[in-house]
């Protein structure tokens, strides 16, 4: 019985959290310029609208761009500084953690700003490949936690064997640490990207021109309502819940991640 | 017989903690050595640095006659078998045994046919294709000690490799290590902190204690005339007593123990009487130390008695399952020990 109300209750708060975007859904595919109900007739007008927008696709093609480069950049750092942690010891190392995992506390607004400001500074604002360095910075920290999480579970005898049948160093890392991580790195991967693709705030800072798909987004409901944004909304909430689902669906795959 | 490996007065140092001091020790090819001792004792500190994973701090390696302290773990031919087996969790069966030959960059098919070749020799070539963390304790044990002699070196490591291990799977591993180290030829260092382990299978076993050796012998060297205290408690089943030196044997606090040999008069004295050279009886003797019964101890057929003198002195004795009916040792009263004469072992006196 307790139970049934535990599933209701996890029914009501999945629908609360959801039901913007489920409305989102909806109304991309109503005919009504209003979001009001009752709804009007089911039209494909919208998407076929954002199809024919080269602004879209323009926005799209930013949007993986940085999103790709973001993901493998903020997962090489990421590897690199658990990697860091998992292997050595060293004086302030308690520090040297903490200020990597900082940047995700920092209020979105203050590090866009901030990165507006440090980047114009040194004349590399208002490029695409500015957005990358502000996302690799955003998101290099879930990418190494993540992976730290990986490396806690390692034998402490594994590299070691790696180097004890022949492996230098640098091929034991290849040969044994990577691939102990894939599960992981992929998942790695997988959440920087999504997180990358979904940011706002320092994209629109920093980006100058370039605009990523929120910033779009954002532009066209400034000016008037336009369903549209239902429709691109979808899209995007399509590509990150993908993300995100596959990320999570690495990290806790029991068969991936069983160790010896 | 030459000396494959040598250990010439090595010492290891972690901060202020010394793990290995001053070691010295000759290994010659095809020996079977075991390290024992308790843990913190440096035997596996010093297998570390025979495969290169910890620098010693001062003294040489030496593995055939090459000084091997600038050479890098990776550069050396010491597989080991590591305590927790180590294997690759993200490899199956057979590519584990491979790693090391294609880190030797050995043709894909040469090294395919040579793993195979291993499996096989372990009997478990069937399992090629399946991933390490599906298999038993035992079946584990058996890739590990194949990825380790894939490559075919001369001198084999290993970490309390069995201790992981069912009692029936040791001593079936024990057969198969035994086996293939005489078939190979090849050097074993085996670091265990079994005695069993150890002394059913090593030519020579060293003890060590504190970072030091000691004492090195055959097993039963090491059994029969343990060198000191440490290694007589360690070595385990040892009744230890003290007492000063009279005229035909020592005065200890359960009477005269008879021994002939030489030592001098009036000087303290610590022996050691094997448990298994005590004879028990229920009926008086003369010259008979009276004891009463403490606890017991089965292991197998084998029994241990723990048994106290009048004075408090504590004694082992080892003896057969079968023969404890006789002495129906749960009805109370007192238990006579003889031991014969010449039977006890002197400790050299030494100045710890």
């Amino acid at each position: 019985m307790s139970t049934w109300i535990l599933r209701i209750w996890l029914g009501l708060v999945l629908l609360f959290v959801f039901m913007p975007i489920i409305f989102s859904v909806v109304f991309s595919f109503n005919s009504d310029r209003f979001p009001t109900i009752p709804l009007g007739h089911f039209t494909l007008h919208w998407y076929q609208t954002i199809w024919a927008d080269p602004d879209v696709w323009t926005a799209a093609r930013n949007s993986v761009i940085v999103s790709l480069s973001t993901c493998v950049l903020a997962t090489m750092l990421g590897f690199c500084t658990a990697y860091t942690d998992y292997r050595y010891n060293f004086r302030l190392k308690g520090a040297y953690l903490a200020l990597i995992l900082l940047p995700p506390t920092i209020p979105l607004i203050i590090l866009a700003l901030a990165m507006l400001a440090w980047l114009s500074k040194i004349g590399a604002s208002g490029q695409l490949w500015s957005i990358i360095i502000a996302h690799t910075v955003l998101t290099a920290p879930f990418a190494m936690a993540i992976i730290r999480l990986r490396l806690n579970q390692i034998d402490q005898d594994l590299e070691a064997a790696g180097w004890n049948l022949g492996a230098s160093e640098w091929v034991a890392l290849r040969a044994v640490v990577l691939p102990f991580c894939r599960p992981a790195i992929v998942s790695a991967l997988c959440l920087t990207a999504a997180i990358s693709f979904d940011e706002f705030a320092v994209a629109w800072y920093v980006g100058g021109l370039n605009k990523t798909i929120p910033v779009l987004i954002l532009e066209i409901v400034q000016g008037n309502i336009d369903p549209q944004v239902n429709s691109i909304g979808s899209f995007v909430f399509l590509t990150s819940m993908t993300l995100v689902v596959l990320a999570q669906l690495l990290v806790f795959n029991r068969v991936m991640w069983r160790s010896a | 017989m030459t000396a494959l490996v040598k250990i010439d007065a090595v010492e290891k140092r972690f901060g202020d903690f010394v793990a290995v001091r001053c070691m010295n020790l000759s290994i010659d090819q095809g020996e079977f050595v075991a390290i024992m001792g308790p843990s913190g004792c440096g035997k596996t500190t010093t297998l570390r640095i025979l495969a290169g994973l910890e620098q010693p701090t001062s003294g040489k390696i030496l593995i055939g006659g090459r000084v091997m302290n600038d050479v890098s773990a990776h550069q050396r031919d010491t597989p080991m078998v590591w305590q927790s087996l180590a294997l690759f969790p993200f490899l199956n069966v057979r590519e584990n045994v491979e790693f090391g030959l294609k880190m030797r960059r050995v043709a894909v098919q040469e090294r395919s046919r040579r793993a195979i070749d291993w499996l096989e020799r372990m009997e478990i070539a069937d399992l090629a294709g399946r991933m390490v963390d599906t298999l038993s304790g035992g079946q584990r044990q058996r890739v590990a000690l194949a990825r380790a002699l894939v490559t075919e070196p001369q001198l084999l490591l290993l970490d309390e490799p069995l201790s992981a291990l069912d009692a029936h799977l040791v001593i079936r591993m024990q057969g198969v290590l035994n086996r293939l180290q005489r078939e190979l030829g090849i050097t074993f260092i085996y670091v265990t902190h079994s005695q069993s382990e150890a002394f059913a299978m090593a030519d020579r076993v060293v003890i060590m204690n504190n970072g030091g050796i000691a004492q090195v012998g055959s097993p039963r060297d090491i059994y029969r005339t343990p060198a000191n205290r440490f290694v007589a408690e360690f070595v385990g089943r040892n009744n230890i007593l003290t007492g000063n030196a009279t005229v035909g044997g020592i005065d200890t606090a359960v009477g005269l123990v008879k021994t002939t040999h030489s030592v001098t008069t009036g000087s303290a004295v610590t022996l050691v009487i094997a448990a298994d050279q005590i004879a028990i009886s229920r009926k008086p003797a003369p010259g008979a130390v009276e004891t009463k019964l403490i606890s017991e101890e089965f292991v197998g057929s084998v029994v241990t008695l723990f048994l106290e003198a009048g004075d408090g002195t504590e004694f082992k004795v080892q003896l057969q399952e079968r023969a404890l009916a006789e002495l129906d040792i749960h009805s109370g009263g007192s238990f006579h020990l003889t031991w014969p004469d010449n039977i006890a072992h002197i400790l050299p006196i030494s100045p710890s």
